[in-house]
């Protein structure tokens, strides 16, 4: 037994002596509370160098029979539901170099492991940037924010991640590294696995590297947040704007608790573009107040996850003319069980709620119930984050009648369910 | 085909869904890639959902392969019937089943037209955005699988940035709903694959897309250069320039020629064309088309017409529009590629596509998608000069070769189908086409669906229970058992 090795099974000790040759003793080391997942605590946490270590370290890990819980910056290992089980660590935090920037093509091939925020510094200095705005990018890695799509305000001009990249390198549990899509924006050659990656929280395949169709930096940047009578206005003006032939690159409503509904809306181009639709925004906007949007308006998603203790949080999806039928009915639900709510809603229909109250049931309560009722219209709610004391529920909304086809998709790729094994939906 | 199984068909279709005279089987036996002509055993056409699920349960049962088909205008032979097997048309489900105009989304059957999705919402300030050329002939049901593009993709993206949700048929007849009205449903991104799946995962039967706001001001600039090299510097000019147009198009000198034989679109009789359409808030446009102008004159362009109303834009665009018809008018016969190039590359390919073409003794006129790197090469040869045809497409090959080498694809659009399947090993590799085969097995366990297409050799998928029956294509030795 070599010092430091767990003490456990045979099995973990043949797999600690092979990981170590493949990653170096430095880059193995025991788990310890802090790697936990949802309260489970793995036995090894590994750091592969590069793609090749990684495969080979899941390959190694697979064939024992292991489970293994993907890694980057570890902001969202809360996401999902408590894994089945969780072994191995398998970290992507060296995997963080950007490997080519091709600034005239629009490109970029990316390591997994790298942060967001280095990412979007590189490709600054080409005037570039991936047209996405994640929450804690100066954590959250590559392939984090596209296991877990977790897309912000940019979206709405932008597209989602699964618009923005166009290829993919995965480690297949048996070792495989498989790529798809390419270094070009357009290419229907083969199936797109990037899309099918994209959310799917690491359940298939661990992403060693992605490349992605960027975007220039804007010139200017101007953003105006309104003041709404109330919910109903709120969403008035957003689709009213939607409507319109303004080109906003965000729009957002803020229901914060104790202050009225806010309206944020951004645009980006020359100065004589943005002249014009302000100008065009304050009509369609009369009677709501307009002020100069202080700039922490585009983070107010993040601030959702101050202090979160006694609170849930949850991704909503509805269409957009449901946005304050919605929320609506939350206000009223959250009133009646005493729980405090408040919620960053974007304009394709997308929020985030934040539920708190002394009695975690109440919080329980409301989250079943309005998805229940979104569900029936078509709509979603996933939990992100709960109090420890909320009693259980799935973190997923349900899939219906694909639920079977993605069950076959995941037997596919991952037969021995080694890959966070009982996280996603329908306890894949 | 066995009459036990046709009558089953036509039980479930009525006669006038059910074709197996010659004479009319002979209409579906390809697609807009007439060099590969298979006679299916019967067409089917379906009039809803539930036909179609009848239909592919019949197909399951008996083993019988089937290939679903739109407007059959498809260019790399999607929809070429499979041998010994039967072709599904959905040109009977042709409704828009929905419009929502305050969401932005609208439901059709998969036999609708592209361009009357657009014509629907027109009044309403709205279009759907992916605009392939045959847009006014193909359907959505033919655009779902191919993913297709369309001049303004390189601003607005392809049909998979606007199909929102699908309910698909699967091989086994029963029912599946991908995606839905919202965004970000719940589990694995299906939709996401199906769409550009080329038929090969299922039939869809609904689609949910999503349409989108006219911009209040689209402008497009015409300019002519000397060669297609200065016309490439241009486009990188403006690239660098921090703009993203709507669409930038070029054409070389004997597309121009073509065009004007066709449609006498008017074009300047020049060695490089360059189309530049920009959209968006008005005063946004007007600022960014004079620096585009301005760009262009640096980079050596001669006349430059900027076209601002529907009625000029019309004008510019019709020559691109007709180009690969027009081809006809200059040559007897042509074969039209779709590779993808990294933009930067598109100098150093032109040129070698040019030496190539002259090596061979074969023109090649250029018409492409200068903003993404999307080429079409359009090799000219004459099927009665002995040696041309097969000249013709050693050179269309050798094209895509240059492409893969040059880091990129060798379908843009057009999507892979039979015709460039075995080109498909020498882009991906071995594992690659593997891992990608896997999503094929969990759709299509018993490869039912379009099974002869977009991969060099289809894989069975392991055991299946019950007493062993080869497959057709086994038997046919075309598929190896894995």
């Amino acid at each position: 037994m070599q010092e430091g090795a767990p003490i456990a099974g045979a099995e973990l000790c043949g797999v600690w002596d092979d990981l170590r040759a493949i990653a170096g003793a430095e880059n193995l080391r025991p788990g310890e509370p802090g790697d936990s997942v949802a309260g489970v605590q793995p036995e090894m946490v590994i750091e592969p160098a590069n793609e090749t270590e990684l495969a080979g370290a899941l390959r190694c890990i697979n064939a024992a029979g292991l489970a293994v819980v993907p890694r980057g910056g570890g902001t969202k290992l809360a996401w999902g539901n408590r894994p089945a089980c969780a072994n191995v660590v398998l970290s992507t935090a060296r995997l963080d170099h950007v490997i080519e920037h091709a600034w005239a093509d629009l490109t970029v091939s990316v390591e997994a492991g790298c942060n967001i925020q280095n990412l979007q510094n590189a490709l600054g200095c080409h005037g570039q940037r991936v047209a996405v705005d994640p929450i804690w990018p100066e954590r959250a890695t590559v392939g984090g924010v596209l296991s877990t799509n977790d897309t912000g305000t940019l979206r709405i001009r932008y597209g989602a991640l699964r618009d923005l990249i166009i290829g993919v390198t995965i480690a297949l549990p048996d070792g495989t590294l498989a790529s798809s899509g390419g270094k070009v924006v357009k290419n229907v050659a083969g199936y797109d696995l990037p899309k099918l990656l994209t959310g799917a929280l690491g359940t298939l395949g661990v992403i060693t590297r992605a490349v992605f169709r960027l975007h220039p930096l804007p010139h200017n940047v101007r953003s105006s947040t309104l003041m709404v009578r109330d919910l109903e206005a709120a969403n008035r003006l957003m689709l009213a704007v939607q409507g319109s032939r303004l080109a906003q690159t965000g729009l957002q409503a803020r229901f914060m608790a104790g202050l009225g509904p806010e309206v944020d809306v951004r645009f980006e181009g020359t100065d004589a573009g943005l002249a014009a639709q302000a100008e065009a925004l304050q009509k369609l906007a009369d009677p709501a107040i307009e002020a100069v949007a202080a700039d922490a308006v585009w983070q107010a998603r993040e601030k959702l996850w101050s202090s979160p203790q006694k609170a849930a949080i949850a991704k909503l999806s509805v269409v957009p003319a449901s946005i304050s039928g919605t929320y609506s009915r939350i206000r009223d639900l959250a009133d009646s069980f005493d729980v405090k709510w408040s919620a960053v809603v974007q304009g394709t229909g997308l929020g985030w709620l934040r539920l708190e109250a002394s009695r975690s049931d109440a919080i329980h309560r409301v989250l079943i119930t309005v998805r229940t009722e979104l569900e029936r219209a078509g709509g979603s709610l996933n939990l992100l984050h709960h109090p420890a004391d909320m009693p259980a529920m799935d973190a997923w909304s349900s899939a219906g009648d694909a639920f079977p086809l993605m069950l076959r998709v995941k037997q596919q790729f991952d037969p021995r369910g080694t890959l966070n094994p009982g996280r996603y939906i329908g306890g894949i | 085909m066995d009459a036990r199984i046709l009558q089953e068909f036509r039980a479930i279709t009525g006669d006038r869904g059910l074709i197996t005279s010659p004479e009319e089987l002979k209409t579906y036996e390809c697609d807009g890639l007439t060099n590969f002509r298979v006679i299916p055993r019967a067409v089917l056409l379906p009039r809803g959902t539930e036909e179609v699920q009848s239909i592919v349960r019949v197909c399951h049962r008996e083993r019988v392969p089937f290939v679903a088909r739109g407007s059959g205008t498809g260019l790399s032979g999607g929809a070429l019937p499979v041998e010994n097997g039967v072709v599904i048309s959905l040109a009977r489900m042709n409704r828009i089943l929905e419009v929502d105009i305050p969401n932005a989304r609208v439901v059709v059957e998969p036999g609708v037209i592209n361009l009357e999705v657009t014509e629907r919402v027109a009044a309403d300030g709205f279009f759907y955005a992916p605009d392939p050329s045959s847009q006014s002939v193909c359907s959505i049901g033919g655009n779902v699988a191919e993913n297709s593009g369309g001049a303004h993709c390189l601003k607005y993206g392809f049909t998979t940035t606007h199909v929102l949700g699908l309910e698909v048929v699967l091989p086994d007849g029963s029912l599946a709903h991908l995606g839905g009205k919202t965004l970000d449903t719940p589990g694995y991104d299906l939709p996401g694959v199906f769409v550009g799946s080329e038929g090969t995962l299922g039939i869809a039967t609904k689609i949910i897309l999503r349409i989108v706001k006219r911009p209040e001001c689209i402008q497009t600039l015409l300019a002519a250069f000397d060669s297609t090299s200065d016309a490439g510097a241009a486009v990188s000019g403006i690239i660098a320039a921090g703009m993203l147009p709507a669409a930038i198009e070029m054409m070389d000198n004997l597309a121009i020629q073509a065009a004007e034989a066709a449609v006498h679109a008017n074009y300047p009789n020049c060695g490089g064309l360059l189309l530049v359409e920009l959209d968006g808030p008005t005063a946004e446009v007007e600022t960014l088309m004079r620096q585009v102008d301005e760009i262009c004159r640096q980079c050596g362009a001669g006349e430059i017409r900027v076209a601002k109303t529907e009625a000029e834009r019309a004008v510019v665009w019709k020559g691109r529009k007709a180009a690969f018809a027009a081809m006809g008018r200059i040559s007897p016969n042509y074969i039209v590629q779709d590779g993808v190039i990294p933009r930067t590359a598109l100098p150093r390919i032109m040129s070698e596509i040019e030496r190539l073409g002259a090596e061979a003794k074969i023109k090649v006129a250029n018409v492409f998608h200068a903003g993404d790197g999307n080429l079409h090469p359009l090799v000219l040869y004459d099927c009665r000069i002995e040696g041309q045809e097969h000249a013709a497409e050693v050179l269309a090959n050798r094209i895509l070769e240059l492409c893969i080498e040059a880091g990129g694809s060798i379908t843009g659009e057009h999507g892979v189908g039979e015709e460039k399947k075995m080109m498909m090993s020498k882009m991906y590799a071995e594992p690659d086409l593997e891992t990608m085969q896997r999503l094929r097995c969990a759709f299509d366990p018993d490869l039912l669906s379009n099974p002869t297409k977009v991969f060099p050799r289809p894989r069975l998928c392991g055991e299946q229970p019950g007493e062993y029956r080869p497959h057709p294509l086994e038997t046919a030795g075309i598929a190896e058992r894995f």
